[in-house]
This record gives C-alpha cells, sequence and structure tokens, in this order.
C-alpha cells in the first residue's frame, strides 16, 4: 500500500519545497498511527531538481477484521474467509485514501505557511501509484484523472505470472503527470482511490456526503462522470446495509464452496443506492401489461406470483382492486426483504396489507400454502432453473397447487439477434439456464398442459417481429382442479350418488 | 345407558367406559358438583373448567360477560390437546344444545368420540352448594332452575345431539358411586405385536388365498409359528367363490389367527344384507348369487357373514403403533381416531372429486404426502407391482384380474405373492402403471424442509435445524443442487486439530494424536489431505439402475456434485464421462458383485483445486499475490533510496523485505493447487472414502482400512489415470514411536507442498470411553497452506499469539452434528428410505452449513 508524490525544481523554485507543502522534512523518516496500521512518510530523494515524498501504509490485518467484524455468536469472527485473505495491505484502496488524509490534512487544504504562493499555484507533479485497484480498468482512470487535467499512465497487472491464461488483475500501476496544484493533487486523490477501487467496505461514517462535497469542491461538479464518482463514492453506505441484512448464511453456503457469493446470492440485481431504483424497460412494462391484462380476462381475484423477485408485479397487482388477495412467493430471502421495502410494507394500511402476502418458498417442493388461487404467474421464472429440475416445478404448479389460470412467461431467444448490446450467442441474463425458441417453449407448455389437464394459448409480448417473433412469449393455461371439483360436487361419502362411484374400486 | 335410579336413594356402584381418547362432556346445573366429579376421576390437566378460562380473559372466573372469549379459549385447548391425541373433559354446564353442538363438533373435527356424562341433581342440592361459595352466594335460583329446565329437556337428545356415549347419573348417590373405566378404541391394537402377514385385496379368489396362505406357512388357518394373518379388506365380490373366502377369514378371526379391517365392498354387503337398496354392480351380483346358492347346504352362513361384515372395524393400529392396516390408505392425522370421516378415508380413501376416462373416481394421491412414522399397508388400488412409497404401501396386486394375491409379512417387510389362477374379472381399466405418487414418492414438500425443524438421528438423538440456516439451505437447494432424488449425501464439515502451541505453527499433528489418545481411541489412519474441490459421486451400474433406484432421466447414470449440492460440471456430459470412468474402475475391481449393488456413493476429492474455484483464485487468491507483486518492488526501492540519504527507515525496509517474502510463499502456496486442464486431461479424482451402496451405509460400517484396501483396488484397476490415490499412514496414538512416525509424515508431506492430514479413529463410528461419539476426524494443515486461509503473513509472531486464540467448540459441535446427519442420510438411503426422509437429512446437513462459524476453521 504504496505512493509516491515527485516533483521537479530549479535553484529558484527547489524541488525540496514539496517538504514545506507536506509539512514534512525530506530528511527524516515519520510515522503516523492510522485506524489501520501505520503510516511511514519518507522521501527516496530530495534534491532541488527533483523531489520525491512516499507514503506507505503498513496495513494491520487483524485490526482490519476487527473493525469488520459484526455482531455474531460468541464473538466469533464471522463473514466470508474472503475478508481475512485480501489484497487491502497491499493494494492503494480506500485505507490508503485515509491515510493520506491523515497524514496530510494540512497539505490537502493548501495550507502552507511558510511558502503560501506556492501552495497556491500549480507544481510539475508526478504520482505512482504502483497497485491501485481499478475496477473499470485503465480506460476509466483515464476518464476519471485526465478531465482533471492529469497526464495518466494506467498498465494492468498480470493476475500470475504462471497462468498468463488468466489474464489480467483489477489493478493497474498508475503514473499520474500534470501541472497541478498539490492541494488539488491530493483530494483528486483522496475521493478517486476510492472510487476505483469499489469495494465492498469495512467501515463507513455518517458524513460520507459532507465530505465528498468538501473534497470534490472545485473539480467535481463539472467533471463529466462526476454520477459515476458520486455513485461509487456514495455506494458503500450501501453496500454497509447489504451486509447489516445479514444474508450471512449464504456467504458461508458460498465459502463452503469455494465460489464467490455473489454466484449464489443473485436472485435480486446488484443494488442501486436509494433514489436511483432501476429505470423499468418498456419491455418489462409490456410484460407486465399483458400479464395483467390476461389475469383481468380470466377473471382472477385472487393471484399468486411466483417468483415475485423484487415485487414489480406485486406492486401493479395491488393497484387494482379487483385482486383481492395478491401473494408474492420467492425462494430469496433478499428479494423478498427488497419487496417489502420497495412496497413499504411496514407504512401499509390494514385493509391493503391484508390483500397482501409475502412468502419464502420453493417451486422444487410442493407447498400447501400455494393451493386454491385463482391464477399463478410464472413470469421469468423457468429459465432459471436446471432443466433436469423443470418436473418439480411444473408439479408443484401445474399438479398440487392447481389453480385455475396460470400466466408463464419466458425470453424468446429466436429475437435474441434484434438485442443490439447482446453478443451473439449470449443469454439475457447470466443466470439464465436456457433460453427457448418459440417451437421449444410451445412443445414445453403443450406437454405441460396435456399432462395435467390444461388448455394453453401463446401470446406475443413486445413487438412481434415476422422473423424472430417477439421478445418475450407468454403461455396462458386455463384449466385446474378446483373448477371441476366444483361442478363435480361432492358432498362427502356419505352421498348417495358418491358412493356408487366409490364402489367401483 | 340411560341411568334408572331415577331417586338416587340407593348407591349401586355405575362404571361409566370412558374411550381413552375423547372429548368428554359433563353436563350438569351450576353447583351439581362438576368440578367435584372431574377432579376425582380425570387428572387435572385433562380437564378444561370454562370458569377457569372466564378468570384467564376476565381476572373474574364468574363474569358472565366473559363468557364468548371464555369459551374460544376452552375450545383452543381442547382443540390443541386433542389434535394431540389427549382425553379432554369439560367442565362447563353445557345444559343448551347450542353449547354442546359446539363441543361436538370439535370432536368431530378431530375425529375422536364425543361422550356425554350427565349430572342430574336436585335443585336444592345445587343451591345450597352455591350458598355455600361466597362467589356464588349471590346467585340468583332462577339460574339454577332454568338450568335444570334446559337440561330435563335435553336428556333424551343426547345421542342424537352425536354423542357416542351417553351416561347420566341421578342424584349425589349415584354420583358419589360411579367409577370410571378408561376403554380402549376399537382400532387400537398396538398391544398386538404378531408377527402378522397383511393380505392384499382377495375378492373371491378362494383358491390363490389357499395358496397364498399355504405359501406363508399356515395350515388349515393355523400358522405354526403363531403368526396372524391380517386382512385389508374387499374379501369378497368380482371372483368366483365369495363364501368361500369369508368362511375362511371368519373361521381365522374367530379362532384368533386373523384380523380383518372393512373394504368397501363389505361395507356395501353389509348394507345389502342390512336389505338396503344397493345396486348390484361392481362384482356384488357375483356374491348375491354365491351367497343365495349357500343358503341351500348352510343357511346359518348368510346370518354370520352379515353379522361379519357389519362389524367390522376400518382399520387397526398394531405392533406397538408402528404398522396401520386399513383397505384403503389413512393420513396420519387419522390413525387410531374415530369419526365417520376416518372410517370412510380408511374404506374409500379420498377423491378428488373429479373421474378418469373410465368414469372411475380420482383417487387423490395421499401416499405422496404421507410422513408418518406408522408403515401404513392398505389396498384398493390395483397396482401391478408393490412398492414403498413414504412408508405405505399398497397389497392389491389384482389377483382378481389375473394378477397376483400379495401377502407382506411384517416385521420381517417381505413380500410374499401367488399369481392369480387365471383372469376371473374383467378390469374397467387396465391396472395404473404405479401406485399413487410413482414409485419414489415424489415429490418433496415444502414441510419436509421449510422452517424450524428437528431431525431424528440414530448417533445423536434430536438435531435442531433453525429457520435461517433452514432459508439459506431452501434458496441454494431450490436454485443450484441436483435433482434431490440423485442427492443422497453432502459432507460434513470438519473441524481442525486443537491450536498447537509448536513455535511457528498454528495447527501440528501431534494435537490430533494427543486428543484422540485423550479419547480412549488407540488406533488412527492419517490420511493425506487432496488440495482440490470436495466431489460427492453417486455411480450407477448403468441408466437403467439409475433410473430403476433413483429415478434419473434418460442418459444419467448418476451425479457429481460439490459439497453444497451443486453440480460440479456444467456440462452434463463431462459428468458422464468422470463417471463413466469411475465405473469401468468399479467394474474392474469387481465391486458391483462384491458389494452386491448396483449403484455406489463415494467421497472425493476432484483436483486440481483451479478447476471449480478459478473464479474465487484469479479474483482473490492472485489478485492478493498480483497486488503484493506490483506494490513490494518499487516501496523497497525507495525505501532503499531514502536509507541511502541517510533515513532512519532500517526497520522498516526489513520488514518490508519479510513482508514480500510472505506475499511470495503466499502466491506460491496457491499455485502449487493450480494446473492447467484440457477437457479431462489433468483432471483427478481422489476418492477416500465409499459411503454407501446398497442396503448397505458403508461409511457407517467399515474400518478405514478397509475402505481405503477398497479404493486402492479401485485405484488400482483405474485405466483412464482420472484415479488417485490416497496416501495414508496408520498410527498408534499410545505408541511414542508411531506417534513421532505420524508428525514426521505429515512433516514430509507438508515439506513437499502438500495440504496436509487428516486424522480419523481406524473404528468407523468411535466413541470415547463415556460412549460419546469422538470426532470423525480433524484436519492438520500444512504451515505454508494455512498462508491462504490465514493470509500471508499468519506466521508472524504477533499474528500467531492472536490466531492460537481461536475457539474450536462451536466447529467441533458442528461437525459431530453435520456428520450425525450425514451418517443419517446414508443410513436411509442405504435402506432405502422414502426420498422425504433421505432429502431431509441432507437438506439439514447444508442448513448446519451456514450456520455462523469463523470459516477459517
Amino acid at each position: 500500500m504504496f505512493l509516491t508524490i515527485s516533483t521537479t525544481g530549479s535553484a529558484a523554485g527547489p524541488a525540496t519545497d514539496l517538504g514545506f507543502l507536506l509539512h514534512k522534512h525530506p530528511d527524516k523518516a515519520q510515522v503516523f498511527s492510522t485506524s489501520y496500521g501505520d503510516a511511514h512518510v519518507f522521501y527516496p530523494e530530495a534534491e532541488a531538481e527533483r523531489c520525491t515524498a512516499a507514503l506507505l501504509l503498513e496495513v494491520d490485518p487483524p485490526a482490519l477484521v476487527r473493525r469488520g467484524r459484526g455482531k455474531s455468536r460468541g464473538g466469533a469472527p464471522d463473514a466470508a474467509l474472503a475478508q481475512y485473505v485480501n489484497d487491502r495491505p497491499y493494494a492503494a484502496s480506500s485505507l490508503l485514501a485515509v491515510a493520506l488524509r491523515t497524514v496530510f490534512a494540512s497539505a490537502m487544504r493548501g495550507d502552507c505557511r511558510a511558502l503560501p504562493e506556492r501552495a497556491a499555484a500549480p507544481l510539475p507533479l508526478r504520482i505512482e501509484v504502483p497497485a491501485l485497484p481499478a475496477r473499470g480498468g485503465p480506460a476509466l482512470v483515464a476518464r476519471l484523472f485526465e478531465p482533471l487535467g492529469w497526464q495518466v499512465t494506467a498498465e494492468p497487472v498480470q493476475l500470475d505470472g504462471q497462468f498468463p491464461e488468466w489474464g489480467d488483475s483489477r489493478y493497474v500501476r498508475l503514473v499520474l503527470e500534470g501541472e497541478l496544484r498539490l492541494s488539488d493533487a491530493l483530494r483528486h486523490l483522496y475521493v478517486l482511490l476510492p472510487v476505483l477501487d469499489d469495494a465492498k467496505h469495512y467501515w463507513v461514517s455518517a458524513d460520507e456526503v459532507d465530505k465528498l462535497l468538501r473534497f470534490g469542491e472545485g473539480w467535481l461538479a463539472g467533471h463529466p462522470e462526476q454520477q459515476l464518482i458520486t455513485r461509487r463514492y456514495l455506494a458503500r453506505r450501501w453496500s454497509l446495509t447489504r451486509e447489516a441484512n445479514e444474508r450471512l448464511e449464504l456467504v458461508r453456503l458460498a465459502d463452503a464452496d469455494d465460489v464467490e457469493v455473489e454466484e449464489i446470492d443473485n436472485a435480486v440485481e446488484a443494488e442501486q443506492p436509494e433514489g436511483e431504483q432501476e429505470r423499468p424497460t418498456p419491455l418489462a412494462v409490456q410484460r407486465r401489461e399483458a400479464i395483467l391484462a390476461g389475469l383481468r380476462a380470466a377473471g382472477a381475484a385472487r393471484v399468486l406470483d411466483l417468483g415475485c423477485g423484487q415485487g414489480q408485479l406485486v406492486a401493479a397487482l395491488l393497484k387494482e382492486p379487483r385482486f383481492t388477495e395478491v401473494v408474492g412467493v420467492d425462494v430469496s430471502v433478499r428479494a423478498l426483504e427488497m419487496a417489502a421495502r420497495r412496497l413499504h410494507t411496514d407504512r401499509m394500511g390494514e385493509r391493503q396489507s391484508a390483500r397482501l402476502t409475502l412468502l419464502q418458498g420453493s417451486l422444487a417442493y410442493t407447498d400447501k400454502r400455494l393451493k386454491g388461487y385463482d391464477a399463478a404467474v410464472l413470469s421469468e421464472v423457468v429459465e432459471h432453473l436446471d432443466p433436469p429440475r423443470l418436473p418439480a416445478l411444473e408439479h408443484a404448479v401445474f399438479g398440487a397447487a392447481r389453480p385455475r389460470t396460470v400466466i408463464v412467461t419466458t425470453p424468446n431467444v429466436e429475437y435474441n439477434v434484434r438485442w443490439e448490446t447482446l453478443p451473439a450467442g449470449h443469454r439475457r441474463h447470466a443466470d439464465h439456464r436456457f433460453e427457448w425458441t418459440r417451437q421449444e417453449f410451445r412443445d414445453w407448455a403443450q406437454a405441460v398442459a396435456d399432462r395435467y389437464g390444461y388448455s394453453v394459448e401463446f401470446l406475443p409480448v413486445g413487438p412481434d417481429d415476422p422473423e424472430v417473433g417477439p421478445p418475450t412469449q407468454l403461455a396462458h393455461f386455463t384449466g385446474g382442479g378446483t373448477e371441476e371439483k366444483k361442478t363435480h360436487g361432492k358432498n362427502g361419502p356419505n352421498d348417495t350418488n358418491d358412493r356408487k362411484k366409490e364402489d367401483a374400486a | 345407558m340411560t341411568g334408572n335410579d331415577p331417586d338416587g336413594i340407593t348407591a349401586a356402584p355405575r362404571t361409566l367406559a370412558v374411550t381413552d381418547l375423547s372429548l368428554v362432556v359433563l353436563i350438569g346445573a351450576t353447583g351439581s358438583g362438576k368440578s367435584t366429579f372431574a377432579a376425582r376421576h380425570f387428572a387435572r390437566t385433562e380437564v378444561l373448567s370454562s370458569d377457569f378460562c372466564r378468570g384467564l380473559v376476565s381476572d373474574d372466573e364468574n363474569d358472565q360477560s366473559a363468557s364468548r372469549d371464555a369459551f374460544d379459549v376452552l375450545h383452543y385447548i381442547a382443540g390443541k390437546r386433542l389434535a394431540a391425541g389427549r382425553r379432554t373433559v369439560v367442565d362447563a354446564t353445557s345444559v343448551q344444545p347450542e353449547a354442546r353442538r359446539q363441543l361436538v363438533n370439535l370432536a368431530r373435527e378431530h375425529d375422536v368420540l364425543p361422550i356425554a356424562i350427565v349430572l342430574d341433581v336436585p335443585e336444592q342440592v345445587c343451591a345450597e352448594r352455591n350458598a355455600a361459595r361466597p362467589d356464588r352466594a349471590s346467585l340468583p335460583l332462577h339460574v339454577i332452575q332454568r338450568h335444570q329446565r334446559e337440561l330435563r329437556r335435553s336428556l333424551r337428545g343426547l345421542e342424537r345431539e352425536g354423542f357416542r356415549k351417553v351416561h347420566i347419573l341421578r342424584g349425589t348417590a349415584e354420583i358419589d358411586a360411579a367409577e370410571i373405566v378408561t376403554e380402549r378404541r376399537y382400532n387400537d391394537l398396538r398391544h398386538l405385536t404378531g408377527p402378522f402377514d397383511i393380505i392384499g385385496d382377495v375378492h373371491g379368489c378362494s383358491s390363490e388365498l389357499e395358496s397364498l396362505l399355504a405359501k406363508l406357512g399356515y395350515d388349515d388357518g393355523r400358522h405354526p409359528a403363531g403368526r396372524t394373518a391380517v386382512f385389508v379388506g374387499d374379501l369378497v365380490d368380482r371372483g368366483p367363490d365369495s363364501p368361500g373366502v369369508l368362511r375362511r377369514v371368519m373361521d381365522m378371526v374367530e379362532a384368533g389367527t386373523a384380523l380383518c379391517v372393512s373394504g368397501n365392498h363389505e361395507n356395501k354387503l353389509s348394507r345389502h344384507l342390512r336389505g338396503r337398496r344397493v345396486q348390484l354392480t361392481h362384482g356384488l351380483a357375483e356374491t348375491v348369487e354365491q351367497l343365495a346358492r349357500e343358503d341351500e347346504h348352510d343357511p346359518e352362513f348368510r346370518g354370520r357373514t352379515a353379522t361379519f361384515v357389519r362389524d367390522l372395524i376400518s382399520h387397526y393400529v398394531l405392533d406397538g403403533g408402528r404398522l396401520v392396516v386399513c383397505h384403503a390408505g389413512l393420513p396420519e392425522k387419522y390413525h387410531g381416531r374415530t369419526s365417520g370421516r376416518v372410517r370412510s378415508h380408511a374404506m374409500y380413501g379420498d377423491t378428488t372429486g373429479e373421474t378418469d376416462e373410465f368414469g372411475l373416481p380420482v383417487r387423490y394421491p395421499w401416499a405422496e404426502d404421507y410422513r408418518g412414522a406408522a408403515a401404513v399397508v392398505y389396498g384398493h388400488t390395483p397396482v401391478p407391482a408393490t412398492s414403498w412409497i413414504n412408508n405405505t404401501l399398497c397389497l392389491d396386486t389384482g389377483a382378481v384380474f389375473g394378477g397376483r394375491l400379495t401377502a407382506l409379512r411384517w416385521p420381517e417387510r417381505e413380500i410374499v405373492d401367488v399369481p392369480a389362477e387365471r383372469v376371473w374379472y374383467e378390469p374397467v381399466r387396465p391396472l395404473v402403471s404405479e401406485a399413487p405418487g410413482g414409485r419414489e414418492g415424489r415429490p418433496l414438500d415444502l414441510d419436509d424442509v421449510a422452517g424450524r425443524r428437528i431431525v431424528e438421528t440414530a448417533l445423536m438423538g434430536r438435531l435442531a435445524v433453525r429457520e435461517q440456516n433452514a432459508a439459506a439451505a431452501l434458496e441454494v437447494m431450490s436454485r443450484f443442487a441436483v435433482d434431490p432424488r440423485l442427492l443422497a449425501y453432502l459432507p460434513p464439515t470438519m473441524a481442525p486439530c486443537a491450536t498447537s502451541t509448536e513455535d511457528g505453527y498454528l495447527e501440528h499433528p501431534a494435537e490430533a494424536f494427543a486428543s484422540y489418545r485423550a479419547d480412549g481411541v488407540r488406533q488412527v489412519v492419517c490420511e493425506e489431505k487432496h488440495m482440490g474441490s470436495r466431489a460427492v459421486a453417486l455411480v450407477c451400474r448403468d441408466e437403467a439402475a439409475a433410473a430403476e433406484r433413483f429415478g434419473a432421466g434418460a442418459g444419467v447414470t448418476g451425479t457429481l456434485h460439490t459439497r453444497t449440492g451443486r453440480p460440479f460440471f456444467d456440462d452434463a456430459g463431462v459428468t458422464e464421462a468422470v463417471l463413466d470412468r469411475v465405473r469401468s474402475a468399479v467394474a474392474a475391481a469387481g465391486l458391483w458383485e462384491e458389494l452386491d449393488t448396483d449403484w455406489l456413493l463415494l467421497d472425493a476429492e476432484l483436483l486440481p483445486w483451479s478447476l471449480k474455484a478459478s473464479g474465487l483464485l484469479r479474483k482473490q487468491y492472485a489478485a492478493v499475490g498480483a497486488a503484493a507483486g506490483a506494490a513490494f518492488p518499487p516501496a523497497v526501492a525507495a525505501l532503499e533510496a531514502a536509507a541511502a540519504r541517510g533515513a532512519d527507515v532500517g526497520e522498516l525496509l526489513a520488514r518490508q523485505h519479510e513482508r514480500a517474502a510472505d506475499a511470495q510463499a503466499f502466491t506460491e502456496a496457491y499455485r502449487r493447487y493450480c494446473w492447467t486442464t484440457d477437457g479431462l486431461d489433468g483432471v483427478h479424482l481422489a476418492p477416500f472414502q465409499l459411503l454407501a451402496a446398497r442396503d448397505r451405509n458403508l461409511a457407517g460400517e467399515l474400518p478405514q482400512d478397509r475402505q481405503l484396501a477398497l479404493i486402492d483396488r479401485l485405484v488400482d484397476a483405474d485405466v483412464s489415470g482420472l484415479l488417485r490415490t490416497t496416501r495414508r499412514l496408520v498410527v498408534d496414538t499410545g505408541d511414542e514411536a508411531s506417534v513421532a512416525a505420524g508428525t514426521d509424515w505429515w512433516l514430509a508431506l507438508t515439506a513437499a507442498g502438500g495440504e496436509g492430514m487428516v486424522v480419523k479413529p481406524l473404528a468407523a463410528q468411535a466413541r470415547d470411553g463415556d460412549g460419546r461419539l469422538v470426532q470423525p476426524g480433524v484436519k492438520c494443515r500444512g504451515r505454508e497452506y494455512l498462508r491462504i486461509i490465514y493470509g500471508a503473513e499468519y506466521t508472524r509472531p504477533g499474528h500467531l499469539a492472536r490466531l492460537r486464540q481461536r475457539a474450536l467448540g462451536h466447529k467441533r459441535s458442528l461437525a459431530l452434528r453435520e456428520y450425525a446427519l450425514g451418517m443419517e442420510a446414508l443410513d436411509r438411503v442405504a435402506a432405502g428410505a422414502p426420498l422425504w426422509r433421505v432429502h431431509e437429512a441432507v437438506f439439514a446437513v447444508l442448513a448446519l452449513e451456514s450456520e455462523p462459524v469463523d470459516p477459517r476453521l
């Protein structure tokens, strides 16, 4: 965890003035204590022509862990293994930014009683950060620093020379060169190092917004990447919320399997800070409209949204009084938490909340709670299941729950060629286990309908391309057991008519 | 049933029969002595008094305005008791029909008998008693008079109201002299332990019945070993000789060598014989005709038959509650219960109300939902072959339709059958291909896994799974795991050995040997720990075996999954290729025959680690190495330059050199577990335990040396180069030289870049001197390997001192609990238990894996 700041000078304005500007004497090596370990400042060179100050933060890994430790049983350290083996001791992350501010606070403010005019003037600066974690790669590094007047050299660092096939790491060797005021340079680093790191942090303070405004003063407002900088800088707070969400159970299961938690806990799209919720795509709106139309036409009042995710459809259903009971089911506890937050269940009136139920459930199992509803919606759900596990879903929905109406939507893979942003052969979502052609979907739906005594119709959702069909395909199943049961009427085995049939065995 | 001592002067003792599971309603005016009566005859907790409930909800036992809430509470508690199968006595006046109606309904809802006991006491006595109680002294006389009036009006109608027993006690003398006798329910034959031979639907196939009885060892209706035959009903109709069957069964029942429950055909025959109008369909006509012929030479027979079929019980609970026999199947909540709907379900089953294309009722597949501990053996639905589904078995193999007549030996669970001599009756529809629910009893129900659960294990008794852990497991199991039918086992976690105080070491085998020695375990085996990814392989002999035993789909011969049940390879073709190589080795080693199985479950490590963990390696481990590699050289150079200028950075520089060396050691540590593979070239599977095969929990029964000997044969027989051996050394913990050899072995292993070793008791399921289960194994990880776990610099004295404070208790407890659950899963899968039973234990292991434990252990 290391960086150097160099400047050049002349007899008139010696480079060693850097020592005054930084308030650190070039001939001394000094130590400062920070929350995460000792920060050392020393000068590998200090000549009139050229002077370099180096900042080395010796991160104390146990301190990291201690600071990050949540409330857990018996005080045992409890989080992902990742927390113990990580790059924080080596990479120039937000910890280094904190050290910068601790060690060079006055310089960052531009205070220099000895040489006020030099502090106020641009210097020829060269800043080297040998291991800078940069999500977004060298290109983003350039986009962030160049508008500020830096000449940027960012070389990617290879992951492991022995395994060239692994490619580059997320670190770059950064060199910034330019004529800037030292205080500006330090403030750029203070804000942009964590922004590039964009990692989950183990710490956060309540005044992040203030800090951003203070250290971004004079340069952030006009920065072309202002939005990205702001979002990432403040996203840290959000990440903390995520950890506070206590989905540690999933973290542990991921750990047990040597996979990253994102691979397992991916039921909800990457989280966005409040106020920046996803803008619904036109297709999602059209899909919702098609589903609502289908439910209205079926006269459904009590509706299951199976795989409700963050509750977008549930919200739409609640807006229509005809849907007297809406049950959102998802297997992801996080998705349900998001849905509850989005629907503001904590502030919902009694009448409204009586219409709504959110349940953790799984379509890999039959579930008694799902019996007896008018309709069930499986919107963009089936493609998230491995094909060998589809029969269990079919049985749970069409065989056991048996609503009168079932509406299934799924992507039409043929349409993928029309998505300009989707590389050929790619699926629309990383967790899609398959995407069906129109024929495949029809074959599946028809077979399910035949097996479970439903009839099925198909509808396009979105523009129905003459060649490749619509982006989303919808199957509307009608049938189910409850209706039939009613028409047959069964008043218990004492009914003589019934007994005739039962005697048949 | 009614008392006949109106004056209550004489005190002849009355015995009142009260069924052991029933709702007893005491009926009497205020002051009639109900509470005293209840206290004398019933346990304190059996009695629910309305006064007490009034007190609960209003702080005043006499507050009549609280009656409504008080009765809500009373009914609620009574409901809970009845649902749990506990007799309940309601102590309230219950003189009004409406009050009693609610109680009768409550009894029916829980399928228990409602019983009325009336205390008919003169008004005067009631008044005197109330006057003696300060809280009731002010009760107006007209209240008692009203109660008496209502009581009198009720007396005659009680049976019509639904009370199955009515005892009326008149006068204080009769009340005082009354005695309660607890009666068993008719269906409760738990005290009979057999052994039994349960026989399926006979339908008048007298000759086949005689053959079957002979094959079962009966001689003229009597078994020399004293076994009891149990008929599941449907003795009559359709077949050639219903009277012959009836005579045989009635003789046996009368002689006490058989039991018989009522089938729907007996029920209909009974109605016919009692003169009800019944359609002579579904084979009844044949019986009627045969009975008419019988009248000629045995005029008594018809009457005897009528009594027999009328008195048949609809189901029996036998053998300490382990066995339930009825005609059409019975859900657990109805076992041992007594109500019209229980009887109806037992005889007719539950239909969905629909009819199929042959006009026959569609049956509700109750067995799919069945989760009871008792085996339910039944008939009613003809199936081509018997098979256990969720601990239920249908014995109707369509003898009359030309199938077989089948019996089950209990408790042996052996099937004995004889073929039909011919098709006696053409079936309306072909025999359904499978019993309800399919042979494996699919599907699983959410109630099998969700929420807080207790799983019963043979090794550690009842183990709890907490709700939030089950929720996480549900998510992973549903979204990522392989088909639960193929998921027979998840490996338990393993604790490390106790923390070492040896200089420079956090883990050292000396601790492992010492702790087993302390537990009294002498023989342990040290097994090399392969640094790969855990993989469990289910290998079937062929596709047919996989389909037959595990319900696998086409082209599937087993599975290869990770420790959380995820498929190891995304590509099913690669999985099959691996399975194929293992299968060849199993065949070449002759293990299919030797273990008499057509499937085998193996615990293994799949190498290299980089194959599965490449994402983690790149993002986590290699990244750390890359960052260190990029940061240290310039930092060290800068420090050297500063030192050259005379700055006091000597110590700092030395430290950076050390840190750089540690980081380099870290990189080298993970690199040992990475290599490039191409297809299956470079991929190795190192099996270290045979888990289970048909009828055998191999992990639970074979000691480690025999395990490894079998595995060595597999490895030797493998020509593909896939399988890798597991090096091992047996150590005697009581022998210093042997322990030293073990330590040296570990030092050599880890010095050569090995991950470390696992120390296990040689015997399977080892216990300590007190009979407690010991850790089934502990791991001793190598000093260098631990850098990957604890960080590059963990070996520095300051860090080590901190790390040595690690707490192992929870990890050790978790390891034992998961081990017990894993063994339970293996026991169950080996025994062919229903899918939900296996899945329950497997799911619990996954849930426990999400418990909060230091992930570095």
